[in-house]
């Protein structure tokens, strides 16, 4: 019934995207590194419960390492599974390495034949891809989040200065400085710019250990911050979205913009 | 900001103390332990704060060559709250701080050449951490709370329960 309702709804908001009624992740194997150059390896899927693969895998087509210089580095042995994605990463560097995969494009739906079609694409392929005489066209723009961060030796900042385009979580308290017992800040930019009232989802992972999600749900304040007080060690899900219409794509309805990040909480 | 100033004045006040001819001395005991496969720990000792910041690393004992793991220092972070409170942030080996593993047994330390450091401690409130890390093994903590400066010499003992033995710490008066 539920799923029923759901799919409705889908059709009649009509966002083009199954996706995001799963949740998207990055799942570093640690996130505190030391010695000379340490490897990380990371699970890239999409599913419903965290952090377990067993639904699709993600995409890493637009995978942007940021290293703690600031400089972009490639990801090694990257392969896509039945049910998920994985890569390595030397750390070569010391510091925070920024880990995301930024997904800009648009979605599309329209009518052909009476018949609903939906698509997905770059901004550059719509004119393309979409048929000229399309019926009740309707073009969002989308601009997806999807990160982690990891540390060899101390934390660092150079790499978490804010690109300036989507939604990006900015470190009040570092990212890879979390620890059980305590209370961690961040903010949240649109754009570049502090952004108040997001709705925030804060979901541990071991989802499939137990019987609720236990979601925390929060909302950023006027300067766009957020607090989350860890009560156990673990991997975390912070998860938000924006809408807005300020679009640059002609004849695009608005524009979406999705963000969602895996952090570690240490034990004391 | 009042306590700073109040600080300040502590130091202002008490000058560069002068330690007595007694050192500043611990005893770290590592336990035997009856398991299939053992490995010598990972252990940390160092000074800090009220504010748990680290003032003085006196001793971090790992595993000094490659092995079939890799590089020793991979390891270090298993040191939790050294990792976090100092160990991240420097570059090993440190002179006089790191050396290699020790085996089952008590362990006499004296920091002589930690003693200017000590005397030049602002007053307060401090402890002694004790940290250690057996790899296939398990992770313990214990802290020897104390006072810096003091009159009388101090003597602290603690003891562990899994990962650590006895640990006993001796703070010398001051004039």
């Amino acid at each position: 019934m539920n799923r029923l309702l759901l799919s409705f709804v889908f059709l009649l908001t009509a966002i083009p995207s199954t996706t995001y009624a799963h949740k998207v992740w990055l799942l570093p194997s640690q996130t505190v590194f030391s010695g000379p150059e340490p490897w990380l390896t990371v699970d890239a899927a999409v599913s419903n419960d965290l952090f377990y693969f067993n639904h699709f895998p993600l995409g890493l087509d637009n995978l942007v390492i940021t290293a703690p210089d600031g400089t972009h580095v490639d990801a090694e042995n990257k392969a896509k599974g039945k049910y998920r994605s994985v890569f390595d990463l030397p750390l070569t560097q010391r510091g925070t390495y920024r880990v995301a995969v930024v997904n800009d494009g648009a979605f599309a739906s329209w009518e052909e034949n009476g018949k609903r079609r939906r698509w997905r694409g770059s901004a550059a392929a719509i004119e393309s891809e979409i048929p000229a005489d399309a019926t009740n066209l309707r073009i969002t723009e989308s601009f997806g989040r999807v990160e982690t961060f990891v540390t060899n030796g101390a934390p660092s900042l150079d790499a978490l200065q804010p690109v300036g385009k989507g939604i990006e979580l900015i470190p009040v308290t570092h990212p890879n400085d979390l620890y059980s017992g305590e209370t961690a800040t961040f903010r949240f930019l649109v754009n570049g710019q502090p952004q108040k009232d997001m709705e925030i989802v804060v979901i541990q992972g071991g989802t499939r250990y137990r019987s609720s999600q236990e979601e925390i749900n929060v909302t950023t304040n006027e300067e766009g911050e957020f607090q989350v007080t860890w009560d156990e060690p673990g991997m975390y899900w912070i998860e938000t979205s924006h809408q807005d219409d300020e679009t640059k794509i002609k004849n695009a309805v608005g524009r979406r913009m999705s963000y969602a990040g895996t952090f570690e909480v240490l034990p004391q | 900001m009042m306590n700073r100033i109040a600080l300040m004045l502590g130091i202002a006040l008490l000058g560069v103390s002068q330690t007595t001819a007694e050192d500043w001395k611990a005893t770290v005991e590592i336990p035997r332990l009856n398991v299939s496969e053992y490995h010598r720990p990972y252990v940390a000792i160092w000074i800090q704060d009220e504010n748990r910041k680290c003032v003085a690393n006196l001793a971090v004992w790992y595993q000094l060559t490659k092995s079939g793991e890799g590089e020793g220092t991979k390891w270090l972070p298993d040191l939790r709250q050294w990792w976090r409170r100092s160990g991240r942030s420097l570059e090993m080996p440190v002179d006089g701080v790191s050396s290699a593993t020790r085996p089952a047994g008590k362990h006499e330390l004296t920091f002589d050449d930690h003693k200017q450091r000590f005397s030049k401690l602002p007053a307060g409130k401090y402890s002694l951490m004790v940290e250690a890390s057996r790899e296939v093994g398990g992770r313990e903590i214990v802290e020897l709370p104390f006072v810096w400066p003091s009159k009388t010499t101090q003597k602290l003992n603690a003891a562990g329960k899994e990962e650590l033995g006895e640990i006993t710490f001796v703070i010398p008066s001051t004039k």
